[in-house]
């Protein structure tokens, strides 16, 4: 699965993209938010307020409990300020 | 006749008069046209310029559905939305919105909901250079562009 970091989290975590294989349990955007937390301190940066942090699944708006099922493309990102 | 909306995400300038002048040409159904155009402002002279970053792919779905849904709440003639991305200086245009319609008051109320929701929900984040040269920090989401949004639910 690829993941997707735009903004102070593609900073943060500094990377722009890279892609997962998933360990089992992570089965929401809350589990994996918090797995990446583990993953370094680069990602405990950017996941350490999981609340802050706005989420899509192939490219759509979705909420931390949302499940992973068969999704291609996860993105964490602030929230939005354009406009 | 449901309306195709004019959506485009780019990095270049564009021409708010000709992209307004484009939504009515050769037509005389329209009774009136709304636009609204955000621009990069310079804070009071210590602002150099905004980097605009985006999520490619994403920010034109979203867009779409932000713009569908104002087709289905309000009878539009004809909308038009551009977004930039990129580094955009003072006085340079970031978003284009614009709305045509029959009577005036549903291409004011889609115009005005359509900012609102871009705001809130298309994937653009906001990155400010200082006039001194420094790089600043990411503009943090506001609570108020918040609540505007959700006074149209």
């Amino acid at each position: 699965m690829k993941i997707r970091y735009f903004a102070w989290v593609r900073e943060r975590t500094g990377l722009a993209e890279e892609d997962v294989d998933l360990p089992a349990g992570v089965e929401t955007a809350s589990d994996l938010m918090r797995w990446l937390s583990g993953r370094g301190e680069n990602y405990e940066m950017a996941f350490g307020e999981p609340d802050h942090i706005r989420i899509a699944f192939d490219q759509v708006h979705v909420t931390a409990d949302a499940r992973l099922g068969e999704v291609d493309e996860v993105a964490f990102f602030p929230p939005m300020t354009g406009g | 006749m449901a309306v195709s909306p004019t959506i485009r995400v780019q990095e270049a300038p564009f021409d708010i008069r000709a992209e307004s002048e484009k939504l009515t040409a050769g037509r005389t159904d329209i009774g009136g046209v709304v636009t609204f155009t955000g621009l990069c402002r310079d804070e009071a002279g210590t602002l150099a310029a905004l980097e605009l970053e985006h999520y490619p792919g994403m920010a034109e779905g979203e867009i779409a559905r932000v713009a569908a849904a104002a087709t289905e709440r309000w009878p539009l003639l004809g909308l038009t939305v551009i977004h930039r991305y990129g580094r955009i200086a003072p006085g340079e245009p970031i978003v284009f919105v614009a709305t045509a319609s029959e009577h005036r008051r549903a291409a004011f109320e889609a115009a005005d909901f359509l900012m609102d929701y871009l705001k809130t929900r298309a994937p653009f984040w906001k990155k400010e250079h200082a006039a001194d040269g420094v790089e600043g920090g990411w503009v943090e989401a506001k609570a108020v562009d918040d609540a505007a949004a959700e006074r149209w639910k």
